[in-house]
């Protein structure tokens, strides 16, 4: 035993020292984004390299009237509704196509289609900038399916992320949401949120980890919403996106939102 | 050195307890704020940010604003400005204190704020924002005590200073540099994608930095003994009226490219700003209040007999406080949220709470600025002697 007290005190120090200074490098050089293994998967999970969205607004423009992808989520999701637009949570809701599509605004557009009621919702981007902007990763692009999340435990409620989000897909807590779930419709398996963080659609990301799809795509009897993997060629969202002319909500800013729309 | 802001005259301790009492009514309705969370604000999922990021924003501008100061003196050797730079640094700390407080009122979950440190994201200019204001506040507190210290001793500054003051001319232009970066890097924000978002800032912050130095010098030289020099005001009325034209010049450039390339994402925000959009025009009146703020104060900055006057100065200088704080406060900061993405026109207006917790940090940050200044002017006044 060649090693004294000494030196064995002095690697020990060094070896501590590298790995804390390693963990941070790492931390610091691959922000925003986690490892697949830093989740545990139950076996029967859906995966996907990259989770998408296609919504077919031929059929939806069928059935005007009907909010069951809006309504399964609302309970779903233990989303407040407070009855007034300043306080209001939306992660996926309907705006009219010159509203969701502001750059193709044209005094000429087809006339149903100026009007038309477009499902929004998070579009999950490739490069998304309100991941890019959050100082805490509350908000972070999950490596293994692209899915962009929210830790609501972790978020300080800056909302620079509201700013960066060119889709005003993100809602802040302006007050304590649970006084405002509907107590019979609410959902126990889901957590409602506290006051002064920031939620959005996560794709049920929580559905997925249980095998399950979205609880929209699940809700649509007319097949509008369809859900898969993008980068696997053979799923259907992408025989969808061969066969249709699509197109994405502001696809100039270079984000790649991964949901599309047949028109 | 501070045992000197506890001795003051009865109009001394009148000020500090009228600060105090404001900072209590703003104390009130932040707890207030507290358990009832931010609607408590004027804000909506459409204008998240409004009239705290307004006046931190505008406050990093009058941090920066010291470098005016430092770099005359320090650099050129402009002896004049010996008397008043500690004066311009500790503005520098109260305006970073209160840019810390704004941002920290704006926080919806303010006792979370340290995961910013514990889980640091360099690809958030948020985190950097932190860094350089943190810097920058340690930079001025010591340099500014070190340099009062020595003359209180009547001893030349401590060699270590210098390179310190070195280090705080680049970190002054970073702080309003970043700061800008949080707007001009946001796609879909097409008020704030403009590259010149940083030389705005910039200018901005030298116009209205000064200016606000300008009437805090006045008012320091009517209230003590201590007199910040006829001729330091002067260099000061020069540094405004310059950086003022340059800040006017920058916005009429933002104007010429939303306007002649009339793409409706760019124009939009500036109609809806100075002339109202889709019969929203709540910002109209003071935009054009800033407007005529604006020409008026360079009126008279202009011209050298109504600049060197220093009544008409005093005038000037607080319309260019005033218009600086309308553009970039409330104006850039709200302008930027409307049209919301979605092209619809969501206005907004502070509440009461909102108000009064900014006059809240505002006292805050004026009763920093008055201790110190108490113990600048009084060690200035004893040298004197």
């Amino acid at each position: 035993m060649g090693c004294k007290r000494r030196e064995f005190l002095k690697i020990a120090g060094l070896s501590t020292l590298a790995g804390l200074a390693g963990k941070s490098a790492y931390e610091l050089l691959a922000p925003g984004e986690l490892e697949a293994s830093q989740f545990m998967s139950g076996g029967q999970a859906l995966e996907a390299e990259r989770w998408a969205m296609v919504i077919d607004m031929k059929k939806c423009s069928e059935q005007e009237e009907c909010r069951d992808c809006i309504d399964v989520c609302r309970h779903v999701h233990n989303i407040p509704d407070f009855n007034n637009p300043k306080d209001e949570i939306k992660w996926i809701w309907k705006s009219p196509f010159q509203h969701a599509f502001p750059e193709q605004e044209s005094e000429f557009v087809e006339e149903k289609l100026k009007e038309l009621p477009f499902i929004v919702l998070c579009n999950h981007c490739k490069n998304p900038p309100c991941v890019r902007v959050c100082p805490t990763q509350a908000t972070f692009k999950r490596k293994k399916d692209g899915v962009v999340m929210m830790d609501y435990h972790r978020c300080i409620g800056c909302r620079f992320c509201m700013a960066a989000c060119p889709y005003g897909s993100r809602s802040f807590n302006w007050r304590d949401p649970r006084p405002f779930v509907n107590k019979e419709e609410g959902n126990p398996e889901y957590p409602t949120r506290t006051k002064g963080v920031v939620e959005k659609c996560t794709f049920c990301d929580e559905r997925l980890a249980v095998g399950k799809i979205p609880a929209c795509v699940e809700a649509c009897k007319e097949k509008v919403l369809v859900f898969g993997d993008l980068d696997n060629p053979n799923s259907e969202v992408r025989e969808l996106l061969r066969t249709n002319y699509t197109i994405r909500r502001k696809p100039e800013l270079g984000t790649e939102p991964s949901v599309f729309y047949i028109v | 050195m501070l045992e000197k802001a506890l001795t003051g005259s009865g109009k001394y301790w009148g000020w500090i307890f009228f600060l105090l009492a404001v900072i209590g009514v703003g104390f009130i309705f932040y707890l207030q704020q507290l358990s009832y969370g931010l609607g408590i604000t004027g804000l909506s999922r459409d204008v998240s940010w409004g009239f705290y990021i307004a006046q931190f924003t505008y406050l990093v501008g009058v941090a920066a604003s010291a470098v005016m100061l430092v770099i005359p003196y320090y650099l050129h050797n402009y002896k004049k400005f010996g008397r008043i730079t500690v004066l311009g640094e500790f503005l520098a700390v109260s305006a970073v204190t209160m840019c810390i407080l704004f941002i920290f009122v704006d926080l919806g979950q303010p006792f979370r704020v340290m995961n910013v440190i514990l889980h640091p994201t360099p690809n958030s200019v948020m985190f950097w924002d932190m860094i350089v204001l943190l810097g920058y506040f340690m930079l001025n507190i010591v340099i500014a005590w070190a340099t009062l210290g020595a003359e209180r001793k009547s001893a030349p500054p401590p060699a270590w200073i210098k390179p310190l003051i070195y280090l705080s001319i680049p970190w002054a232009v970073s702080i309003h540099t970043v700061t800008a970066f949080l707007y001009a890097g946001l796609p879909g924000r097409h008020l704030w994608l403009t590259a010149i978002m940083a030389a705005r800032f910039l200018a901005s912050a030298f116009a209205s930095g000064p200016a606000l130095l300008i009437i805090i010098c006045l008012i320091v030289r009517s209230q003590t003994r201590f007199d910040p020099g006829k001729e330091a005001i002067q260099t000061l009325a020069k540094i405004v009226t310059y950086a003022m034209l340059t800040n006017v010049f920058f916005l009429l450039l933002e104007f010429f490219t939303a306007f002649y390339s009339k793409i409706p994402g760019h124009m939009q925000p500036l109609q809806y700003l100075f002339f109202g959009l889709e019969g929203h025009g709540k910002l109209v009146p003071f935009m054009w209040t800033f407007v005529v703020l604006a020409v008026v104060g360079l009126g008279l900055l202009i011209p050298p007999s109504s600049r060197s006057n220093e009544n008409l100065l005093a005038v000037a200088a607080i319309a260019i406080v005033v218009s600086t704080w309308i553009d970039k406060g409330m104006g850039l900061v709200v302008g930027g949220f409307i049209p919301n993405p979605f092209e619809e026109v969501v206005e907004y207006a502070p509440t009461l709470p909102e108000i009064s917790i900014t006059l809240g940090v505002w006292a805050i940050g004026f009763l920093v600025l008055t201790v110190l200044f108490k113990v600048a002017v009084s060690v200035k006044e004893e040298a004197a002697q």
